[in-house]
Order: structure tokens, then C-alpha cells, then sequence
């Protein structure tokens, strides 16, 4: 969202607060079908028809959860306890029925919907309707009031009574102009004060509650378990399978070979030479094998020195250009240093394969708390989630430590990937370099 | 020839103290972490150093910080790194100071006693002795945009024995051409990369090892 000055945010307050308040007119029709639905739950139709009732409901609260977010700056997480899973058969729906209607955040929305109308006309609302009565002063003072007295008409502007000869009467007139701009000016003055009064109610009653905040974050903590789980399941087979066809297998042809070379050391010493040599090299691969294999399990330099570096080595070692920052005052824990670390190897080989750019950038900070690395390219962009370009793989590994990934990449370039790690850093880098 | 040695798996120790032995060097220390290698460094003063980069007590890059900081209190103490790996950043680390006398083998390389004797003969006499991997891979990280994209395959070939540390006759043995075809390519690759061109081998390796390290 593009940063607002002061005075737009004063100028458009008070329109804005009109806006939520007309908000009300479609959620209290949601509202009344609602309750409706909620009164025909002693039968059969109610509980059939209140999941979408509730949803229905729901809807309308994310409109205002979206309108408050972006008028106010203040971002509401939806705050539902997880739905079961779909079932067919009444079982299903019962059970869907049972955890709508016991889900707190569903009675918090109507709740919302039916209190709503009066609290908006007292905070966000309030600017927009004074600035209006202002106007309406300029319109009595301009003609309309002269017009009422003239029909016989009686009013009151304020503490200004509008009636008969009102048009005529310099004082009343002078009142009306000095209300009516007192109005106006008090209407933009506390404009954005009262949408943040707004905001504030809007995150008491349409945020999550202490108890379905710990819901959503079970269900977070189970998910991106098991795909740890699965992760680490897999690269450990594939550790086995690399050692058992690999280095284990030629360490046994070497012991093959060794024993041949003892019997023929007598008989046949040149033979026996050759063997030896073929076995040395044979060493050597095996000890290549397991070389490699280490990196890919856990990077040497990531190990000596820590992400940073383990970057800037990777840097070196990629067909692209790539440039490096870092400033880390210090190091990560372990697991999130190679999760970062193997994170920005993904996305490195991905730039290189998929986005046809000369040059990368990559910075590494740490801030409020977050190891941020960002990784830019100038390639052609148009690089998605879902493009089957592993982005989503990464995301999802990173979500085991509560990381999150974000990408930009319009079409034409250049790509932006943003990872965000929580963490804290050991104690100041002591190296004596 | 005096050498001080650093290597924490006993085994190893044993079998290089051995080998260097043979080969008719003296074992002036052999140790078997980060401080007693500085330690006997700067007592020792030795002809050459063969340390391991992983050492006690932190298991990371000890080794290597030792022997950079060795060098720093003593200019040019001829090291040879021996390690599991070899990484770019680390052969650039010890490359940085320019002065010759520096390694960085793989410790495969020590089943070839006779290289890897060499090798160590080649860092105590103040040249170089690199990995033909780390080489490879700083030529290929060097070629992008720079002058090296112009030399030939073959030109490059030469140059990574070049900065290998290998004398011109043992650069002619490998490529299996004569001597002169070998003074005839580096006299090229020294034009492209606008080197002068000297007398002296050593200058010459450390030259092209600066120009890669840029």
C-alpha cells in the first residue's frame, strides 16, 4: 500500500467512515437471514442451512476485515477454528454443523453485525456525518433555509432555529455559517483518529481470539511438522541409497581387490600392481562420492563459518554473476542457517535454469528479530508459486520454522524472492579474521 | 627440510610424519589442534607447515585460521593446506596476501606420495601448489567477462597447470607436446592476460594466481 501523507488521510477519513457505516446495510441483511436460520434450529432446515448462513456471514466480516486493513492500517486475522474435514452423509454435516455453531467466532460476527450500525455512527462514521451536517448549515444558510421558513416550515440547525424570516435575520444566518464550518473543520480534524478508534473495535470483536489464535497455530505446528517429517524421511533414504550403492559398495570391491593383490603378491607382483593402483584410485572415487554427498547433506563451509560465508561461496562456485551482501552481526541457530542456506541454493538454481538473467543479488540481514535474505535477478520475471519451479517446496520448508517466502516477479523482470526466518543470533562473530 | 605438522585424526598424523619422513624431511612438531599449531609455528619457525583446515578445538576452519595468522606475524611462512574439501572462498583467503608459499591440496592427493611430496617441496621453495579442483573452478568463475574468456581451451589447460605450480617441462609431459609448443602457449596467454612477461617461474605462477584471485 502506498504510504499516505497526513493531510490525504484527513482529507478522506471522513468518506471513508461513510463508506463503513453504508457497509451495514448489506451485513444487516446478512444478519436478519442469520438469525433467522438460527431460530429454525430446533428443525431439520436450520441446521442444514446454517453452515452457509454462517458463511455467508462471514463474508461480510472479511469485507470489513479488507475495508479496515486498508483504511486504517490495522490487519485482522480471520480468526475461525479449522472445519472439520468434509464427510458425506448426515454425520458430516452435523459435525459441520456442531463445530460452526460452537466456533466463538461465528457468534463474535453477528455480534459485529448487529452492534455494529450504532458503534460506526459514533467513531469512523462520525467525521463523515458532521462534515455533511456542515454542508447542509451552507445549504440553510445559502437558500434552503429561506425556502423552509417561506413553505412554513420549522427547524432547528444546531441551537439555530429555522423558520419564517430565518433568511432575513443577518444573526442567525452568521450562526448557522459558524456552526456549519465548525462542523466541517472538526469533521476533517478527527477524521483518521476515529478510524483508528474504529480499527481498534473492529480488531476486538472481528480478530481471533486468545483461543482460536492457539487453534490456528496447532493446526500451523502439525502441517508444517509433517512436511518436516517427510522432508527428513526422504533425505535420509536418499542418504542410504547414495551410501549403499555408492561409497559402501566400492569400499567392499577394495576389500575384494586387497585380498586378490595379497594372493597374487608372490606370484605375480606385477599383476599385483596394477590392482593396487586400480584400488588407490578406487579410494579416491569413493572418497569423492562421500565428499559430495556431505556437501549435499550439510555444506562445510556453512559449518565453519556460518551462512554468510556459506553464501558467498556458493556465489563462487555459480555460472551467473552473482553479488553478495551480508551483514549478520552474528550467526543463527544451526537448522534455520541451513534452511536459509539451501533455500537460497534452490532459488539460485532456479534463476539460473528458469529466468535467463546475467546478474543476482543477494543480501542477507538481520532485523527485528528476522534473518531476511533477498535474492534479485534481472531476468525476464513471471516466475509463480505454482509454476512447478520448487518455490513452493521452499516455502513449505521454511514454514517449519515459521519463514516465510515472498515473490515478485512481474513479467519482463526482474524476479524478487524475499525469505523471512525468526530467529536469534549466537553471540558477535569472533573470528579473528 | 623442517616441517611442522597439524592433523587431528592420529592415523593420519602417523601416516604423513611417516611419508615426510621417507622422503628425507625433518618433523620439527606434529600436532594436533588450532593453538598448539600457532604455537609451534612461531616457535619453530619450520621450512613449510602441512596443516588441516578442520581442527580442534572448534572443528571448523582452525587449521586455516591458524596458519593465516601465522602468516601474518610471519611474512611468507610457506603453508600447504590439506582438507576434506576445497573451497573457493578459502584458497582466495590464503591467496589474498600475494607471497607465494601457499597450498591447498585435497587430502586424496597424498596417496600420490611422489606429487604430494613434490607439492610440498614446490610451497617450502616459496611457489605455489594448488588443487587442479580449486583452479578449475576459479578459472571457470573467472572467465565470465574477463580476459581469460579469450584464451583458447587449450591455452586454458596450459594455464591451470600454469597456476598449479608445474614447471613448463612438466606442463609439456602432461599435455604429452613438446617444451617449446608449452613456452609458445604461456608466452600467448601472458599477451592476452597483459602480463610482462619474466624469467622467473615463480613470479610467473603468482602472477596469474593474483590475476585470478582479482
Amino acid at each position: 500500500m502506498v504510504k499516505e501523507t497526513r493531510r490525504e488521510q484527513h482529507l478522506k477519513a471522513p468518506w471513508r467512515g461513510l463508506g463503513l457505516m453504508l457497509l451495514g446495510i448489506p451485513a444487516t441483511f446478512v444478519g436478519i437471514w442469520f438469525i433467522s436460520v438460527v431460530s429454525m434450529i430446533t428443525g431439520a432446515l436450520g441446521v442444514l442451512l446454517f453452515p452457509s448462513a454462517a458463511r455467508l456471514m462471514r463474508g461480510q466480516a472479511d469485507v470489513y476485515r479488507k475495508a479496515i486493513a486498508a483504511w486504517t492500517g490495522v490487519r485482522i486475522e480471520r480468526p475461525y477454528l479449522p472445519e472439520p474435514d468434509p464427510e458425506p452423509g448426515i454425520a458430516g454435516r452435523l459435525k459441520r454443523f456442531i463445530a460452526m455453531i460452537s466456533d466463538p467466532a461465528t457468534w463474535r460476527d453477528y455480534l459485529w453485525i448487529v452492534a455494529d450500525p450504532i458503534v460506526v455512527v459514533f467513531t469512523a462514521a462520525l467525521p463523515g456525518l458532521l462534515v455533511l451536517y456542515g454542508l447542509w448549515g451552507y445549504f440553510l444558510a445559502a437558500f434552503a433555509g429561506g425556502m423552509i421558513g417561506h413553505y412554513g416550515g420549522s427547524e432547528w440547525y444546531a441551537w439555530v432555529e429555522v423558520d419564517g424570516g430565518y433568511d432575513r435575520d443577518a444573526g442567525r444566518l452568521v450562526s448557522t455559517v459558524v456552526v456549519a464550518t465548525v462542523c466541517v473543520a472538526v469533521g476533517f480534524l478527527i477524521g483518521p483518529k476515529m478510524m483508528a478508534v474504529y480499527g481498534r473495535w473492529g480488531r476486538a470483536v472481528l480478530g481471533p481470539t486468545e483461543k482460536s489464535r492457539l487453534a490456528l497455530r496447532v493446526r500451523h505446528l502439525s502441517e508444517s511438522r509433517s512436511v518436516a517429517v517427510d522432508a527428513s524421511a526422504a533425505e535420509l533414504r536418499r542418504i542410504e541409497r547414495d551410501l549403499h550403492d555408492g561409497a559402501q559398495a566400492r569400499l567392499v570391491a577394495m576389500g575384494m581387490s586387497l585380498g586378490a593383490i595379497e594372493h597374487l603378491l608372490d606370484k605375480d607382483p606385477e599383476k599385483a600392481r596394477t590392482l593396487l593402483a586400480e584400488t588407490r584410485a578406487s579410494s579416491a572415487k569413493a572418497l569423492h562420492e562421500l565428499r559430495d554427498l556431505v556437501r549435499g547433506i550439510h555444506p562445510p563451509v556453512l559449518a565453519d563459518r556460518g551462512v554468510g560465508d556459506a553464501v558467498k561461496a556458493l556465489a563462487l562456485d555459480h555460472p551467473l554473476d552473482v553479488e553478495v551482501t551480508v551483514d549478520l552481526p552474528g550467526r543463527p541457530e544451526a537448522p534455520v542457517e541451513s534452511a536459509a542456506y539451501f533455500a537460497v541454493s534452490e532459488i539460485l538454481t532456479n534463476a539460473a535454469k528458469h529466468s535467463g538473467a546475467g546478474r543476482v543479488w543477494i543480501d542477507l540481514r538481520h532485523e527485528r528479530g528476522m534473518l531476511r535474505v533477498t535474492v534479485t535477478d534481472d531476468g525476464r520475471g513471471g516466475a509463480t508459486l505454482d509454476g512447478g519451479t520448487g518455490l513452493r517446496g521452499i516455502e513449505r520448508r521454511i514454514g517449519t520454522f515459521d519463514g516465510v517466502l515472498a515473490l515478485n516477479s512481474p513479467v519482463g523482470g526482474p524476479t524478487i524472492v524475499t525469505l523471512e526466518l525468526p530467529c536469534a543470533l549466537s553471540s558477535p562473530k569472533t573470528s579473528p579474521s | 627440510m623442517r616441517v611442522v605438522l597439524a592433523e587431528d585424526l592420529a592415523l593420519l598424523r602417523e601416516g604423513l610424519v611417516s611419508l615426510l619422513e621417507t622422503h628425507g624431511f625433518e618433523i620439527a612438531a606434529a600436532v594436533d589442534n588450532g593453538p598448539s599449531l600457532l604455537r609451534a609455528l612461531l616457535d619453530h619457525r619450520p621450512d613449510v607447515a602441512v596443516v588441516d583446515v578442520r581442527l580442534p578445538p572448534s572443528f571448523t576452519d582452525e587449521g586455516l585460521q591458524a596458519a593465516l595468522e601465522a602468516r601474518r606475524r610471519v611474512p611468507g611462512l610457506p603453508v600447504l593446506v590439506l582438507s576434506q574439501y576445497v573451497e573457493q572462498l578459502y584458497a582466495r583467503e590464503l591467496l589474498a596476501d600475494g607471497t607465494g608459499g601457499i597450498g591447498y591440496l585435497l587430502k586424496d592427493r597424498v596417496f600420490d606420495a611422489a606429487q604430494f611430496v613434490d607439492a610440498v617441496r614446490r610451497v617450502a621453495a616459496g611457489g605455489t601448489a594448488m588443487d587442479p579442483e580449486v583452479i578449475s573452478r576459479l578459472v571457470a568463475s573467472n572467465t565470465r567477462g574477463s580476459p581469460l574468456g579469450r584464451l583458447t581451451p587449450r591455452e586454458t589447460e596450459v594455464l591451470e597447470l600454469m597456476a598449479q605450480g608445474r614447471s613448463n617441462a612438466a606442463i609439456a609431459e602432461k599435455l604429452v607436446v613438446t617444451e617449446r609448443a608449452v613456452t609458445k602457449h604461456t608466452a600467448n596467454i601472458f599477451a592476452k592476460l597483459d602480463l610482462p612477461v619474466t624469467g622467473d617461474d615463480n613470479r610467473r605462477v603468482l602472477a596469474v594466481l593474483a590475476y585470478l584471485n582479482r
